[in-house]
């Protein structure tokens, strides 16, 4: 590695150095100013992606105002958009993914950060959690509808209620699967963090390991697991393709967590390709909205993440 | 009695560690099932005809994927081409002011962009290039993907650039080299391999994404190679057909799905073997 660095440094010595030196301040200034365009090009992506969103939901935000949000009725044909089922559908599926997966994310984090940090075993739960990070949504969509409706169908039939087999609960099913990785990977990380004195003080004390992880490793990584936490449900919220092959797609709102619904997303990948003006407007209306709350609960991650590290960095100087 | 006490604490905390094993496990048997029914059913329709040959309409027999293939592929160039260069040079940017007002700005917007919905990336892309151009195109695909590799390369950039010892960068102005001669022959090189797993790791992200296709790129049948006709992907492919009432379109979804994940999984194993194998020690 260092090799080819001094080589191909030497050969630019040998054929460049004898430009003049102020050619050498402009090209400067030049590389610097390129660094800063690309920089403030980025702020001004997302500058202009939000005023994009805002300018073009306009003719709906006139229209609707706030009533948008508490309007149960999305009828195209008469121009009427409420957006609460689709509110519900989001906040109901994305918590019930969360409360779902958090055990797991829970137990995958302790049983990396705490039992098994290294060995075998780890690096293959490891290497899995990454894997199944990785896995495409719409391959998860593929498979629950394949897999997991006849399931969700099969309980339906049983217990006697509608067998949609789609609808809140299997999309709640594919997303915990989905966002798992998000929070255990944060979690590991933190439970790892948990200073080694703090725990070997308890267990002086005669604490079994249940109740140092209980008592000491929790309350300490607090903060971040709760970050992690936050980490998925915003990318629960604005999960896209799996939710719309199995939610059901229903404009109504949801009745119970077998009825079929909708999300944000959902409706948007669902009807935007076909709509045009108030329809399309109030779409990106609810896009302008489901930007400002992953946006919202992203910044309030990593937020929390920040000021775990600097606390972290306070404690090891 | 105290006895009974520590064996009920020491059977709480075996009770303990026996759930958390079974938790963690239990979490593992949907990606088994996954992988599982991918490989069973895709490798079935899987042959070379499936590979190069272009989709067929319903009722005859055959056909394949090679359009989605081709397109997938120039989707990643075309995102790669617009991205890599801005989101290094914002990387680079970042790890070289560390604090300041623009610097903090940049790193606000990196993780608003990158908990940005997809299908709100797709709507952006819509509205910005298949709105005036009033076609569904390969470019508006390309260019929704590139915004959401953009924040992946700035992020790997910023931090495989921020671990380059100082010193090596004081040794090479020490010598009269130019400031940017520095960045671009001394310490850029010393991070290409974080650099490199970080471009290989955000192609992998957005290799199976179709929210921000299905109103860009849209789908295509037909083989297409123009940037500005609609072109086919692999996953809005697997949407297409999974959504379709047709069995045997069925059976082609998971066929192209067993491409997907093979791609993706290579491009992460190759970005994990770069970052173990080509890391500059210090």
């Amino acid at each position: 590695m260092s090799g080819t660095v001094s080589n191909t440094f030497q050969d630019d010595m040998d054929t460049q150095g004898k430009s003049i030196p102020g050619s050498t301040d402009r090209s400067e200034k030049r590389f610097r100013f390129i660094l800063a365009l690309c920089g403030s090009l980025i702020v001004l992506l997302l500058l202009a992606i939000l005023v994009t969103l805002l300018v073009t939901a306009l003719p709906s935000i006139k229209e609707f105002g706030l009533f948008f949000f508490i309007g149960k009725v999305w009828d195209a044909t008469t121009e009427t958009f409420g957006a609460l089922p689709f509110l519900v559908g989001t906040l109901f599926t994305s918590f019930l993914a969360l409360l779902i997966s958090i055990p797991f994310s829970l137990a995958i984090s302790i049983f990396l950060g705490e039992y098994f940090k290294e060995g075998a075993i780890s690096g293959f739960l490891r290497s899995a959690v990454e894997i199944l990070a990785g896995i495409p949504s719409v391959i998860y969509g593929l498979w629950g509808l394949f897999l997991l409706m006849p399931a969700v169908r099969f309980i339906e039939m049983k217990i006697g209620v509608a067998p949609h087999g789609v609808g809140i609960l299997t999309s709640s099913l594919i997303l915990s699967i989905m966002i798992i990785p998000f929070s255990a990977s944060l979690g590991r990380e933190v439970i790892t963090l948990v200073p080694g004195d703090l725990k070997e003080a308890a267990y002086s004390l005669g604490a079994t390991r249940f109740e140092v992880i209980k008592n000491i490793v929790i309350p300490y990584a607090r903060s971040g697991l709760t970050a992690g936490i936050l980490l998925a449900l915003g990318r629960a919220i604005g999960e896209t393709m799996a939710v719309t092959m199995l939610i059901g797609n229903s404009n109504f709102l949801p009745t119970g967590i077998f009825s079929p619904a909708n999300t944000m997303a959902s409706v948007i990948a669902n009807e935007f390709a076909e709509a045009t003006g108030v329809t399309a407007a109030s779409l990106i209306y609810i896009a302008l909205v489901l930007f400002f709350v992953t946006m919202i609960v992203n910044i309030a991650g990593t937020y929390v993440i920040h000021k775990l590290s600097i606390e972290s960095s306070k404690e090891v100087s | 009695m105290t006895g009974n006490h520590v064996k009920r604490r020491l059977a709480e905390d075996i009770f303990f560690k026996g759930m958390v094993c079974l938790f963690a496990f239990i979490s593992l048997l949907p990606l088994f099932l996954i992988l599982y029914y991918i490989t069973k059913n895709g490798i079935a329709v899987i042959d070379w005809d499936f590979l190069t040959s272009l989709p067929r309409p319903i009722g005859e027999a055959g056909g394949g994927v090679f359009n989605a293939i081709v397109g997938t592929l120039m989707l990643i160039i075309l995102s790669g081409v617009i991205s890599i260069p801005c989101g290094i040079a914002a990387g680079i940017y970042l790890s070289e002011n560390k604090a300041g007002k623009l610097a903090s700005g940049i790193r606000l917007s990196v993780v608003v962009l990158q908990g940005t919905p997809s299908i709100v990336i797709g709507i952006i892309a819509y509205i910005w290039i298949v709105a005036p151009l009033k076609t569904f195109s390969a470019l508006s695909g390309g260019i929704a993907l590139s915004i959401m590799m953009l924040p992946v390369i700035v992020k790997t950039t910023e931090e495989t650039l921020k671990l380059i010892p100082y010193h090596l960068k004081e040794a090479s102005l020490a010598l009269g080299v130019p400031y940017y001669r520095t960045i671009l022959k001394v310490i850029l090189p010393s991070g290409i391999s974080g650099i490199l797993t970080g471009i290989l790791l955000s192609v992998a992200r957005i290799t199976g994404e179709t929210a921000p296709l299905l109103f860009t790129a849209f789908g295509n049948q037909f083989m297409n190679i123009n940037i500005f006709k609609p072109i086919d992907s692999l996953p809005y492919r697997i949407f297409y057909y999974a959504m379709s009432p047709y069995p045997e379109w069925h059976s082609f979804a998971w066929g192209a799905s067993f491409i997907l994940v093979v791609l993706t999984l290579v491009l992460n194993l190759i970005a994990r073997g770069i970052s173990v194998k080509w890391k500059t020690r210090f």
